[in-house]
C-alpha cells in the first residue's frame, strides 16, 4: 500500500466528452495535524498554557463566508507586561492560519475583532504570546451551516 | 473603489484607551476557488495591515485567505497625544492602500 | 427529503398576503453578529458601496456634464422615500421599472451617459445610496391603477410551481416560512433591505440577483436581469411587504 500524507490528497480527474477539461481538487481541507504543525512553527518547543485568552465566535454560523471573531487577552498591557502577538489557527480550512496581530504596551487593551471564513464546522484556536515569553491559548468550536439557495452562476 | 472606512473617536482624554475600527473593500480571493470550466482563481488577498500613531507603529496584522472579503479589523490604542493615525494595507499583485484620521487628545 | 415531499403534496398556494401583524423582516432571523453588522454603518460592508454611490451622485457624467446632484440636489432630501415606492410606473415603457432601471433612464435621457450594466459596481453603489435615503420609511400601498395588472402578474409568478424541483415561491415563503429547508431557515422573503450585503455573495447585490438565485435553487430557467418577469416580481414583492420599513442596505446570509 503506497504511503499517503495524512489529510493532503491531490486528485486530477479528467472528464472527456464535451469538456475535456481537467478538474483538480485541492487539499480542500487541512487537518488537525496541520494545525498543530502550524502552531509548533510559531510557538517552538515552549509549552502552551490554557487560559487568559477569550475567543468570541458564534457557536452556530449562518454562513461560513463571514464569521465574526473577537479575541481578547487578560493583560494589564503595561510596559513590562503585555501581549506581543495573538495568533489564530483553524483546523479545516485549506490552510491553518487565520490571522496574527502584533500588539505592544501602547495597545492599552489586548482585544481585536475581525471577520473570517470557515470552510466547515471545526475548532478554532487562539494563542497569545506574552512579553515574558509565555504562551497562552483557548479554543472554540463552531458549527457552520450553508445557505439553501446558492448561486450557481 | 471606496476609500477605506475608518472609525475613531474625534476627541479622547489623555491616557484613555480607545477603539479603532477599519473596513476596506477587497475581494480577498482565497486561491482555492475554481471557475465552472475548472480554471483556478488565483489568490488575491490583503496580506498585511498596519497602523501608526504620529509615525510610531502601534498595530500590525498578518492576514491569510481565511480573512473574509472586505476585511474588517478593530483594535485598541492608548491616547498619548493629538495627531494623526495612519493606516496601510498591502497585498498580492502590488496592492497598496492608505488612509489617515486625526485625533484630538485633551 | 420529507420536507420536500410535504411541499410537493401541498395544494395550490393561497393568494392572501401574510397579515401585516405577522410580517417579519429577514432581519429578525439574523444571528447576533449579523444584526450588529447591519445596525452599525461603520462596520456594515455595504457602507463601502453607499459611499461610492454618494461620490457617483456628485460626479458629472460624460456628454451632458451633469451629475445626479445637478438635478436632484441633496439626495438626503430629494431621494427620501423614493425606494419605498419603487418599482414605479414608467410612461416611457408603459410598464413598471425598478430603481436600477430608473437610474439608467436618468443617465440616458438626462445625462447623455451610457446605462450602467446590471449588477455593476457603480449601479449597485448608486442604488444603495438612493435606497439608503429611505431607511426607516414604511413601504406604502400602491394606489397607481396602472400598476395593478403588473402586481397581478407578479403574484401569478410567485404562486406558480416552476423548475425541476416544481415548487412555487409561495409554497416556501407564504406557507412554510419559519420552518427549515436543507437546514436553512425559510424567511418570508421580503425585499425591504435591498440592495443587500449577502454573506453568501461576500458582496452587495440586487433583489433581481437574489431572485435568480432562488430560481437556480428550483432548477428553473432564470429570467434575465431587467426582464419584465423580474420587475413584476419585484413589484409584487414590495407590495406584499407594504407597511414594513426599508432597511437598505441590509445584511443577509
Amino acid at each position: 500500500m503506497s504511503e499517503r500524507k495524512p489529510g493532503a490528497t491531490r486528485r486530477a480527474v479528467v472528464i472527456g466528452g464535451f469538456f475535456a477539461a481537467t478538474i483538480v481538487t485541492d487539499p480542500a481541507q487541512a487537518t488537525p495535524e496541520q494545525m498543530r504543525a502550524a502552531i509548533r512553527n510559531v510557538v517552538g518547543s515552549a509549552s502552551i498554557r490554557k487560559g487568559r485568552v477569550q475567543l468570541d465566535v458564534p457557536p452556530l454560523v449562518e454562513n461560513g463566508n463571514t464569521v465574526s471573531l473577537v479575541v481578547a487577552v487578560d493583560s494589564a498591557m503595561t510596559a513590562t507586561d503585555y501581549v506581543k502577538t495573538i495568533h489564530v489557527f483553524n483546523e479545516r480550512n485549506p490552510q491553518p492560519y487565520v490571522i496574527a496581530v502584533h500588539l505592544g504596551p501602547r495597545a492599552g487593551t489586548a482585544r481585536i475583532a475581525t471577520r473570517i471564513r470557515l470552510a466547515d464546522s471545526q475548532t478554532l484556536t487562539a494563542i497569545a504570546e506574552m512579553s515574558d515569553g509565555t504562551f497562552w491559548s483557548t479554543s472554540a468550536d463552531v458549527v457552520v451551516t450553508l445557505a439553501a439557495c446558492v448561486e450557481g452562476i | 473603489m471606496a476609500r477605506p472606512l475608518i472609525n475613531v473617536p474625534v476627541k479622547v482624554k489623555r491616557g484613555e484607551t480607545f477603539e479603532i475600527k477599519t473596513l476596506i473593500s477587497h475581494v480577498m480571493e482565497p486561491g482555492y476557488r475554481f471557475t465552472t470550466t475548472g480554471a483556478r482563481l488565483p489568490r488575491d488577498i490583503v496580506t498585511s495591515f498596519c497602523c501608526s500613531y504620529n509615525g510610531v507603529e502601534i498595530f500590525r496584522a498578518d492576514l491569510s485567505p481565511a480573512i473574509a472579503a472586505n476585511p474588517f479589523i478593530t483594535f485598541f490604542t492608548v491616547a498619548t497625544e493629538s495627531g494623526t493615525l495612519e493606516f496601510k494595507w498591502t497585498g498580492d499583485n502590488g496592492f497598496s492602500e492608505t488612509a489617515a484620521a486625526t485625533i484630538t487628545v485633551e | 427529503m420529507m420536507a420536500l415531499e410535504l411541499l410537493a403534496a401541498a395544494g395550490p398556494a393561497r393568494s392572501a398576503d401574510i397579515p401585516l401583524d405577522q410580517r417579519r423582516s429577514g432581519y429578525a432571523d439574523l444571528a447576533r453578529d449579523s444584526k450588529a453588522m447591519q445596525d452599525d454603518d461603520t462596520v456594515n460592508p455595504a457602507t463601502l458601496w453607499v459611499l461610492d454611490g454618494e461620490a457617483l451622485w456628485n460626479q458629472k457624467a460624460s456628454a451632458a456634464d451633469r451629475s445626479c446632484a445637478d438635478c436632484h440636489g441633496d439626495a438626503t432630501v430629494s431621494m427620501k422615500g423614493v425606494a419605498a415606492r419603487y418599482p414605479a410606473f414608467s410612461p416611457a415603457h408603459n410598464s413598471p421599472i425598478d430603481l436600477e432601471q430608473r437610474i439608467n433612464l436618468c443617465r440616458t435621457e438626462h445625462q447623455q451617459a451610457a446605462p450602467l450594466p446590471f449588477e455593476s459596481h457603480d449601479l449597485l453603489a448608486l442604488t444603495a445610496y438612493v435606497g439608503r435615503q429611505s431607511r426607516g420609511i414604511a413601504i406604502a400601498e400602491s394606489k397607481d391603477e396602472r400598476l395593478k395588472p403588473f402586481i397581478e402578474r407578479g403574484r401569478e409568478l410567485f404562486s406558480r410551481r416552476q423548475g425541476q424541483i416544481n415548487l412555487s415561491c409561495a409554497q416556501c415563503h407564504d406557507d412554510n416560512w419559519g420552518r427549515r429547508i436543507a437546514g436553512a431557515l425559510l424567511p418570508q422573503g421580503h425585499p425591504n433591505g435591498y440592495p443587500i450585503y449577502r454573506l453568501e455573495w461576500q458582496g452587495l447585490g440586487s433583489l433581481q440577483r437574489r431572485l435568480r438565485n432562488c430560481l437556480f435553487g428550483l432548477r428553473a430557467e432564470l429570467y434575465a436581469l431587467g426582464s419584465n418577469e423580474l420587475v413584476s416580481l419585484e413589484l409584487f414583492l414590495i407590495q406584499r411587504a407594504r407597511g414594513m420599513t426599508i432597511e437598505t442596505p441590509a445584511v443577509r446570509p
